[in-house]
């Protein structure tokens, strides 16, 4: 057994994206942290009481509020005098984040709390039975977007939330999107965001084997595929300007949709694969993520 | 009335998930493992683990995992094969599950 501070025997689904995310969040930030967790998957596979899967200090209260209840945490660390000695984590799925939870976490944004806020991205309220967020992808199918017969009826018909840039948008000083699928990436961004004082934002890519129909052995393989296509950015911020950027040699957007049960309407449609591949290029536009020569 | 409401630490550890693993499980070869961590770092059960090499270099520091060390824990392993996925060595193989060796 390595030390970690997120343990086994958790009743994560096998293969869990976000049971991976989050382990080397809490191990990168190290034991000296308390831990805010909104309601959703991870809050309810870690902590099946009377068993916690945590290694540090960690509290849940509701579905929208950790922002606001890590922000009374941090507070009462300063009264105490003890601000620089112990980080502060809030986190959440995407549902918690984009959703119910946005006005809390913009007002932790906004009161300049030090305070790194992780959103786990697995594009659907997962916890619940795969309903669509603000965070799921355009195209996919969920159970409040489910695709039928006809063009009419195609999976989700909305554009993702783009989350980092409205968290940016607050003047705070670290932004910066992840994935479950480039590890080390993930922790180095972790330690960078808690050495910055203020308040931190992190996104991270978190497949999720159950709702996003995929094998579970190709979890870390899915979410690689989202880089690489230009689909899911991995960019840093650093007081409102990017500061860094994974570049790619850009797949084809199919490479990452046909290995995902979510997606596999579309192929029926290829006009919307199209808009996806759209999606991608304007990413890739927009964000320089192109290798260059 | 009430019980203690705060958990101990880790205490999920009593929870083994191993009966989760239905068909395989994986088996690490130990033959042209070349220690990269991979294994170990994204298994989401955090069940791989790995022999350090002795202290080397007299300072106290850590010269590494050992190669051919890694394996896995088979009373939380769940099977997903993100392990064997990820080795750059095609070094762990995914095995039948063998309902005898199914521990938890
Ligand atoms: C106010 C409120 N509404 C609804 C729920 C039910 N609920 C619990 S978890 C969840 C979905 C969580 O989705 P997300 O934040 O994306 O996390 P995930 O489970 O996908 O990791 C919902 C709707 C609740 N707990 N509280
Ligand atoms: S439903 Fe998805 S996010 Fe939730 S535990 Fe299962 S794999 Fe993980
Ligand atoms: S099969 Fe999955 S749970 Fe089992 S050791 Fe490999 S990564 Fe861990
Ligand atoms: S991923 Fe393969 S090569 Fe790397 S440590 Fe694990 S078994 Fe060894
Ligand atoms: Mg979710």
């Amino acid at each position: 057994m390595s030390k970690t501070l997120f343990n086994s025997g958790h009743t994560a689904c096998a293969g869990c994206g976000q049971s991976m995310a989050a382990r080397l969040v809490v191990d990168a930030a190290g034991p000296n942290t308390i831990v805010v967790n909104n309601t959703g998957c991870l809050e309810v596979f870690s902590t099946k009481y009377p068993e916690s899967s945590w290694g540090v200090p960690w509290i849940h209260s509701l579905f929208e509020n950790g922002a606001a209840v890590a922000s009374g945490v941090e507070s009462a660390i300063k009264y105490l005098g003890k601000a620089d000695t112990i980080n502060v984590i809030a986190q959440g799925g995407d549902g918690g984040t984009a959703d119910i939870g946005l006005q809390a976490l913009s007002g932790m944004l906004e009161r300049g709390h030090n305070i790194l806020y992780v959103c786990f991205d697995n594009e659907a309220y997962e916890n619940t039975g795969i309903q669509r967020s603000g965070l799921t992808p355009y195209g996919a199918n969920t159970t409040t977007t489910p695709p039928g017969a006809g063009a009419k009826s195609m999976g989700n018909i909305r554009y993702k939330k783009p989350m980092p840039e409205i968290a940016n948008a607050h003047g705070i000083p670290y932004v910066a999107t992840a994935s479950a699928g480039f590890p080390q990436d993930l922790q180095r961004k972790v330690k960078k965001a808690i050495s910055i004082k203020g308040p931190k934002y992190i996104q991270v890519h978190s497949p999720c084997p159950l709702g996003w129909r995929h094998e579970t052995s190709f979890t870390i393989e899915v979410a690689k595929l989202a880089v690489e296509t230009g689909l899911y950015p991995l960019i840093e911020y650093e007081f409102g300007m990017i500061s860094s950027r994974r570049q790619i040699i850009p797949k084809p957007v199919e490479e990452y949709l046909k290995v995902q049960g979510r997606f596999k309407h579309l192929f029926k449609l290829p006009e919307e694969i199209k808009k996806i591949q759209e999606i991608a290029d304007n990413n890739i536009k927009k964000y320089g993520l192109k290798v260059e020569g | 009335m009430f019980g203690p409401l705060i958990c101990k630490p880790g205490a999920s550890r009593s929870n083994k998930t191993g009966p989760w693993r239905t068909e395989f499980r994986p088996k690490f070869l130990k033959k042209n493992c070349i220690a990269c961590n991979m294994c170990l770092i994204v298994c989401p059960e955090a069940c791989i683990s790995s022999q350090p090499l002795a202290l080397s270099d007299g300072k106290g520091a850590l010269s590494g995992q050992g190669k051919n060390t890694y394996d896995f824990d088979p009373d939380y392993c769940k099977g997903c094969g993100i392990c064997a996925a990820v080795c750059p060595k095609q070094d762990i193989e995914m095995i039948k599950e063998d309902p005898a060796l199914q521990k938890g």
